[in-house]
């Protein structure tokens, strides 16, 4: 019997020694997200799923809730939740209507004059950071639950965007404000004009998507060469070729379909910009790495000197921020600012996280599995939307989707 | 002669990759107290597990004759109604319930289907004299100390009718004084004919009550050692443990002692939450470079309590004093500033207050000195690995590679990897709270080696530890603290555990013998 058993296991363990360094979790979500594309591709009517306008409306309409999924990651490692940033969304688009479009009558804010769409929006985040300071103070110096501060929130700034808004509408914006939630570069193709390059493609969206290519992997195989030179372990070769083959592949698609739609939208470039910055944040600086602590071992990480408070505190600052950056993208995409806007979608934000990868507990996470897990509830929404299931089969299968994965992913702990 | 409760036959049980258990078998006779030695990793637990079900029939090869049976357990509920109890190591009991309620949990005495909470009571009380327990059935588990918690499950045991009753490093926890209570009631329960298996680490408790001993040594059994008719002294079952002769269990060392580092004023601490509680009563000490000092006393003396109030207040309220390093008086009113002052406090307690335990083994060596890895705002993750695989390499972490996660790692490496954080702070006085806490004979040596080396480099060591033949074996002075008091001063030379026992049982009042 041993003669049989023991080729097999060798090639077992050959296997699992040549698996080293590949995380499977985060790698089995994208290729979720992959086949669920696929899948919609082939189902929907004249895969209608893939094509340019749809793509770009796909990255447009779930921008706010990637925005939030940032911050939420953020805060979930940590070992908290925010119930709240639907409603801070809600009321920042209110702020930054105020700030911009100043329409209320007798509102007793008539000295001050309607600020440039920038700097309402520059107004608009500070105030969302203010926010995020109230509900830090009472999480990180307080010590009351992020849910039920959060909670409390909730409600809280519903009602503040309700009395903000005196229960109207305020709109329309201006275009550049506008353009954050809807615009898209280079749109009438002037670089196309520019080198007489006439053709249905935008130029400025082809070479983007060719930088995007290069700076991709141009970073990953400086991560790669600096591991091996300190004589860690990498991924094996050919793995590392075909994922990131793979994955710029899917970058030249998206960027391909963009340029014959309208272009890449202003979203998507704020949106490539803040995955970057904050997976450098959570990954490469102190106050990441403080973050990830206090989620794994909280008493460990304050007996290793963290100022614990104070990191609670800031990420909730963030948080508030992210949120209200979000409510500007809504209220840009909405061009209006409206007392329902943003709800629920801290449980959409929330569903993201999970999705991709975090834990309850606290302590994992990835801001990159966040934004695959928002991926894959926009596109399931958007696939399902274009075959015609209705709103109730929607929520049925979305519920399902985030218990099953996260039921796999403790599944897959337990067998270890 | 009757027949054997328990015989184990050739199990072996393999995980991917690793064989747990390589053929062991095990002889329990009826109504002996059975120890089980090995080093960590060695199988003990495994054994364990697959005895009371854990790991169900069918897991392992090879046979559990029970009273004469062989029996197929496919949980622990199986093997309880066959009377076979497992205690773990980390106590299984409800800290907000009573005694009564944890004593009958999962197993309620019912009156048509509601709880009958006077008979619980009065069964309670019964199974509560039975192994010495002199509390109020009603009162809540987290309100009596781990010792009677452990009696606590002992009665459980009882009320399930055990008569093998399975005890995982039952006095790791506790201090002298409740390990020979458990102990004696081990004794008491063999005359009543319920047999015992206990898992320990402390050689001397296994001398004293222990009636056969297995010896456990990567996965197989070695030997079984029968106390009662050869003489089996502790060196005997550690050259077995570790497969070689140890002549010597503490390093020898010269001291090379110099100026004081660190002095301790009058200092004071009271509970956090009974503020009105004195935990640290004015307690003044100070340690040289070069040099190590203990700290002995029971559980609940106040060591870990004063160490962590001195460690940046990290414990407890109203705290003052003073503190001098190198003569200047510092501040360390918070931890960080009692990190930036030179101190470093590595806890009894790594996985609760040690390690990062889901996180890699590089990341939790680099938390506390995180600062020193940045360069342009940024954690130099490379720079930080090639650290990290050093200490792995100088202090001998056996881990496949130091992006290994902490959880799966045995004490004895988790323990090196606390020692490696709080070096790489670069500390001058390192406070280490039980180093060698649950962790084997072979790497308790290697961390003596390390303190050695740290003092040996100048640093001033301070070691709490609950064994005093460990203090006694590698400190140069021991303080005795009682009631949160210094209440005796003992060089190396005068250091027998008669003298330190004395010191430490001096309660206050009365006068110095």
């Amino acid at each position: 019997m041993s003669n049989v058993a023991a080729p097999k296991k060798s090639l077992m363990a050959n296997l699992q020694d040549r698996m080293q360094g590949v995380n499977l979790r985060q790698n089995g979500i994208f290729v979720a997200l992959i086949g669920l594309v696929a899948f919609f591709a082939a189902t929907t009517p004249n895969a209608a799923s893939i094509t340019p306008t749809n793509v770009s409306n796909l990255v447009v309409q779930n921008g706010y809730i990637l925005v939030l999924a940032i911050g939420m990651v953020m805060v979930i490692i940590a070992g908290h939740i925010d119930l709240s940033v639907g409603s801070v969304a809600a009321f920042i688009g209110a702020v930054a209507g105020i700030l911009v479009v100043r329409p209320l009558e007798q509102d007793g804010w008539e000295w001050l004059p309607a600020l440039p769409w920038w700097a309402g929006i520059l107004g608009a985040i500070l105030v969302g950071a203010i926010v995020g300071m109230w509900q830090g103070f009472w999480v990180a110096y307080v010590g009351i639950p992020a849910f039920i501060v959060t909670l409390a929130g909730m409600l809280l700034f519903r009602g503040m965007a309700l009395l903000t808004l005196q229960n109207t509408n305020i709109g329309p914006f201006p275009d550049e404000f506008r353009a954050i939630g809807n615009g898209f570069l280079d749109k009438e193709q002037g670089l196309n004009g520019l080198v007489g390059f006439s053709s249905d493609y935008n130029l400025t969206a082809l070479i983007v998507t060719g930088f995007a290519v290069l700076a991709l992997w141009a970073a990953a195989l400086k991560q790669r060469t600096g591991k091996i030179r300190y004589g860690q372990v990498v991924e094996p070769r050919v793995w590392f070729y075909l994922k990131n083959a793979i994955l710029s592949a899917m970058v030249a698609y998206v960027g391909f379909q963009l340029s014959q739609a309208n272009g890449i939208p202003y979203t998507l470039i704020l949106l490539v910009f803040l995955v970057i910055v904050y997976t450098i944040v959570m990954t490469r600086t102190p106050f990441g790495r403080y973050i990830y602590a206090i989620g794994g071992n909280l008493n460990a990480a304050v007996l290793s000197g963290i100022d614990v408070r104070k990191i609670n505190f800031w990420l909730f600052v963030n948080m508030g921020a992210l949120a209200a950056l979000s409510g500007v993208l809504i209220a840009a995409r909405m061009n209006s600012a409206v007392p329902k806007a943003g709800d629920g979608f801290e449980l959409d934000a929330i569903s993201s996280v999970f999705i991709g990868g975090a834990a309850v507990q606290g302590g994992v996470g990835t801001v990159s599995g966040s934004m695959i897990g928002g991926l894959i509830q926009g596109v399931l929404a958007n696939g399902m939307n274009l075959n015609s299931v209705g709103i109730d089969v929607q929520m049925t299968i979305k519920g399902l989707v985030l218990l099953l994965a996260v039921a796999f992913d403790v599944w897959s702990k337990r067998r270890k | 002669m009757s027949s054997p409760i328990l015989e184990m036959r050739g199990i072996t049980k393999t995980f991917p990759g690793v064989t747990a258990l390589d053929d062991v078998s095990l002889t329990v006779q009826r109504g002996e107290i059975h120890a089980i030695c090995g080093e960590n990793g060695a199988g003990k637990s495994t054994l364990m597990k697959v005895l009371s079900g854990v790991y169900p029939f069918g897991s392992y090869s090879g046979d559990i004759v029970y009273e004469g049976q062989v029996k197929k357990f496919l949980n622990i509920r199986d093997s309880e109604h066959e009377g076979i109890v497992i205690i773990h190591q980390e106590l299984a009991l409800s800290p907000y319930l009573s005694i009564a309620e944890n004593i009958f949990l999962g197993n309620e005495i019912r009156k048509f289907g509601l709880i009958d909470w006077n008979q619980t009571n009065k069964q309670a009380q019964l199974l509560m004299a039975r192994v010495g327990l002199e509390e109020d059935p009603n009162i809540a588990i987290k309100d009596i100390g781990v010792g009677k918690q452990q009696l606590v499950e002992i009665a459980k045991a009882l009320s399930k009718r055990v008569k093998l009753l399975i005890l995982d490093e039952p006095t790791a926890a506790l201090n002298d004084e409740d390990s020979a209570h458990l102990l004696d009631l081990l004794r008491h329960l063999k005359d009543q004919g319920i047999s015992s298996i206990i898992i320990s680490h402390k050689l001397n408790e296994i001398e004293a009550i222990a009636d056969t001993t297995t010896i456990i040594r990567d996965g197989k059994a070695i030997e079984s050692l029968s106390m009662a008719t050869e003489q089996v002294s502790q060196e005997r079952i550690i050259k077995g443990m570790v497969g070689r002769e140890m002549e010597n269990r503490y390093p020898t060392r010269t001291p090379q002692i110099g100026q004081e580092i660190l002095r301790v004023e009058d200092w004071v601490a009271y509970h956090p939450i009974d503020s009105n509680r004195l935990i640290v009563d004015g307690i003044s000490m100070n340690v040289k470079r070069g040099e190590i000092v203990g700290l002995a006393g029971i559980m609940g003396a106040g060591r870990t309590e004063f160490a962590r109030s001195l460690f940046g207040r990290s414990y407890g309220t109203n705290i003052s004093g003073r503190v001098y390093k190198n003569g200047q008086e510092i501040k360390v009113r918070t931890i960080r500033e009692a990190i930036d002052n030179g101190l470093a406090y590595a806890t009894e307690d790594r996985k609760r207050f040690g390690l990062n335990l889901i996180e890699d083994i590089k990341r939790n060596i680099s938390l506390a000195s995180l600062k020193s890895f940045v360069t342009f705002g940024l954690v130099n993750g490379n720079e930080e690995y090639k650290k990290a695989s050093e200490y792995r390499e100088s202090m001998n972490i056996k881990a496949p590679s130091v992006n290994s996660v902490t959880g799966q790692l045995s004490g004895g490496n988790q323990q090196k990897v606390v020692l490696s954080k709080w070096i790489n702070v670069n500390p001058d006085v390192l406070i280490l709270d039980e180093p060698t806490r649950g962790i084997d004979v072979g790497a308790k040596y290697e961390i003596y080696l390390i303190m050695q080396r740290l003092a040996a480099e100048g640093k001033g060591i301070i070691v709490i530890s609950s064994e005093l033949p460990e203090l006694i074996g590698i400190c140069d002075r021991i303080y005795a603290i009682a009631e949160g008091r210094i209440t005796g001063e003992v060089s190396r030379q005068d250091a027998t555990p008669e003298t330190l026992m004395k010191y430490m049982t001096m309660e206050k009042g009365k006068v110095n013998v």
